[in-house]
């Protein structure tokens, strides 16, 4: 076991944990989704992927996660490759992907952040309880955790999400279009929980759409459209060029 | 109650009374899967592509219930594959294939049991024949009760995870494509267990009624397992002695009850049935 392995975040180490893509191309059977990408980034950050739909932002957060195989490229994490799944790596898919109606209790998402630790049959112990509370706790949950999932609204669901990887005791989170359907409250608090989670020392990777709060959210920014335009922080990268180059070839080709 | 006595004191009775309890117990538990999976219409297919392998099986073994068991099973593996290859390899999708191969395979075992002289069995095969079984069919039934209740148990937390998110159980480490043909097999072999007792047609209703009831009861998972297990078992001795006491074909009885009690869930349930809905909106 690590060092790392005792507490979740690394905002106490040395020195932050690196994710370095390199060269990385992806298809879907036969049709090439994203190619190109190549960044590095720090624990402790945000980072917003921007681009229209169909850009491939679905498809980095898979590839970074492990669920799709990349054609070349690499995709180093802390030095190594991920392999298929990693308890460091937490990945928070679309709202719209999930049955809402299973019949499953906050509490028990929730729980499921610890499988890698409990695996198959383990009973829960006491540090799986409390990893799992403090977790509900983390993002405001607890008084809803014996809830039925279906019972939450948007930006709640979207918390219930959040516990599981906090949960899960993961550095990174790799969240896919965390805003899209809530109100403005919960979109204000959502990115203020973000940000904390990023300033805690975890990276929180996420594809954004409104081009309005990107500056508000992240500090990093991914501009993408199948090939990465421009990656950097946000007050260098999100340039009014960067964004044109983004989505006017998008309007070209739909057009 | 004399004619409790009267019901008890024969073999096929107390063995058919077993059977119902095993094989309502075990189906209502699976049902639980076959629900959220929401994979209702395939294992409806894969049911009744069992017909041809068994035909098949007895033309060239014989009937034992080793040959039927292995003819059913050859069958649903080659329905269920078939239809992969055949959506992978076209534009098809995957439930329009079920239905093209179940279907023309039926016909063919329809046509097949006709020709090699077990007409009277072609209704067992098709409705069931829960008070003709043997021993030997018990303790089959009993064993792959056994097995099916240990492993799905054993293997709940990683199963649960694969049907809610398979993504995201897959980002936890959870293998899920394995654990998925392990759960269709284990559902396929607990299929074949039942065709004894209601047959190819009726088994559907065992292994998808139970916990769609519960469905409509219940927003706990435990509940929707073990609850459908218990309302599987009800139902299926239920049905064996109102058969007796009413004089009803058992097979049929047990689905009907378990439709009944569908039925009463859909109109009454606290929370998501009819009745409370209506009264919401008034």
């Amino acid at each position: 076991m690590s060092a790392h392995s005792t507490h979740d975040t690394c905002a106490h180490c040395e020195h932050h944990h690196e994710l370095r893509v390199d060269g990385l191309a992806v298809s879907y059977r036969k049709t090439r989704a994203l190619e190109n990408v190549s960044f590095s980034t720090l624990c402790g950050n945000a980072l917003a992927l921007v681009g229209p739909n169909g850009a491939g932002k679905s498809t980095l957060l898979k590839a970074l996660a492990g669920l799709l195989r990349p054609d070349c490229g690499t995709i180093l994490w802390r030095g190594a490759p991920i392999g298929r799944w990693s308890r460091e790596i937490a990945y928070l898919p679309q709202r719209e992907s999930v049955d809402w109606n299973f019949p499953i209790t906050v509490r028990g998402v929730v729980e499921m952040g610890r499988y890698p630790q409990v695996g198959w049959w383990r009973g829960f112990k006491s540090k799986d309880d409390q990893a799992v509370q403090s977790a509900l706790d983390a993002v405001e949950i607890s008084s809803l955790q014996h809830r039925q999932i279906r019972e939450l609204s948007g930006g709640q669901q979207q918390r219930v999400f959040l516990a599981r990887a906090l949960a899960q005791e993961a550095h990174a989170l790799l969240l896919d279009e965390p805003f899209t359907g809530l109100d403005r409250p919960s979109q204000e608090a959502l990115a203020a929980t973000l940000r904390r989670l990023a300033a805690e020392g975890r990276l929180v990777i996420a594809s954004h759409h409104d081009l309005k709060t990107v500056e508000s959210i992240y500090d990093q920014v991914l501009l993408l459209r199948r090939k990465m335009i421009a990656f950097g922080t946000v007050a260098n990268t999100f340039s009014k060029e960067n964004i044109a180059t983004t989505y006017r070839e998008a309007g070209k080709e739909v057009a | 109650m004399p004619w409790l006595d009267e019901f008890l004191q024969h073999a096929f009775n107390r063995r058919a009374l077993l059977a119902a309890l095993l094989i309502g117990f075990t189906n209502g538990y699976v049902s639980a899967f076959i629900v959220l999976r929401k994979s209702a219409l395939r294992v409806g297919s894969l049911s009744h592509a069992l017909l041809p392998g068994i035909a098949l099986a007895v033309m060239v073994a014989g009937l034992t219930e080793w040959s039927a068991f292995l003819g059913a099973l050859f069958a649903a593996l080659f329905i269920g594959l078939g239809s992969l290859a055949v959506s992978r390899g076209s534009r098809l999708d995957q439930d329009s294939a079920l239905a093209i191969l179940y279907t023309a395979a039926f016909s063919g075992g329809i046509i097949l049991l006709r020709r090699i002289g077990v007409t009277q069995e072609l209704d067992h095969w098709l409705f069931g024949n829960i008070m003709g079984l043997r021993d030997t069919d018990l303790w089959t039934t009993f064993w792959i009760s056994a097995f099916a209740l240990t492993l799905l148990t054993a293997l709940h937390r990683p199963l649960l995870m694969v049907m809610f998110e398979p993504e995201v159980a897959a980002t936890l480490g959870v293998p899920v494509r394995a654990l998925n043909y392990l759960l269709l097999g284990t559902m396929i072999v607990v299929l074949i267990s039942s065709l004894q007792a209601v047959g190819c047609i009726l088994a559907l209703g065992l292994l998808v009624t139970p916990a769609a009831t519960l469905y409509l009861l219940t927003n706990s998972t435990q509940w929707l397992f073990w609850g459908g297990a218990l309302l599987g078992a009800l139902c299926a001795t239920s049905a064996i002695l109102l058969g007796w006491w009413l004089n009803l074909e058992q097979g049929p009885t047990i689905v009907l009850l378990l439709g009944l009690v569908f039925v009463l869930a859909f109109l009454g349930s606290p929370k998501y049935g009819l009745l409370a809905r209506l009264r919401k909106n008034a």
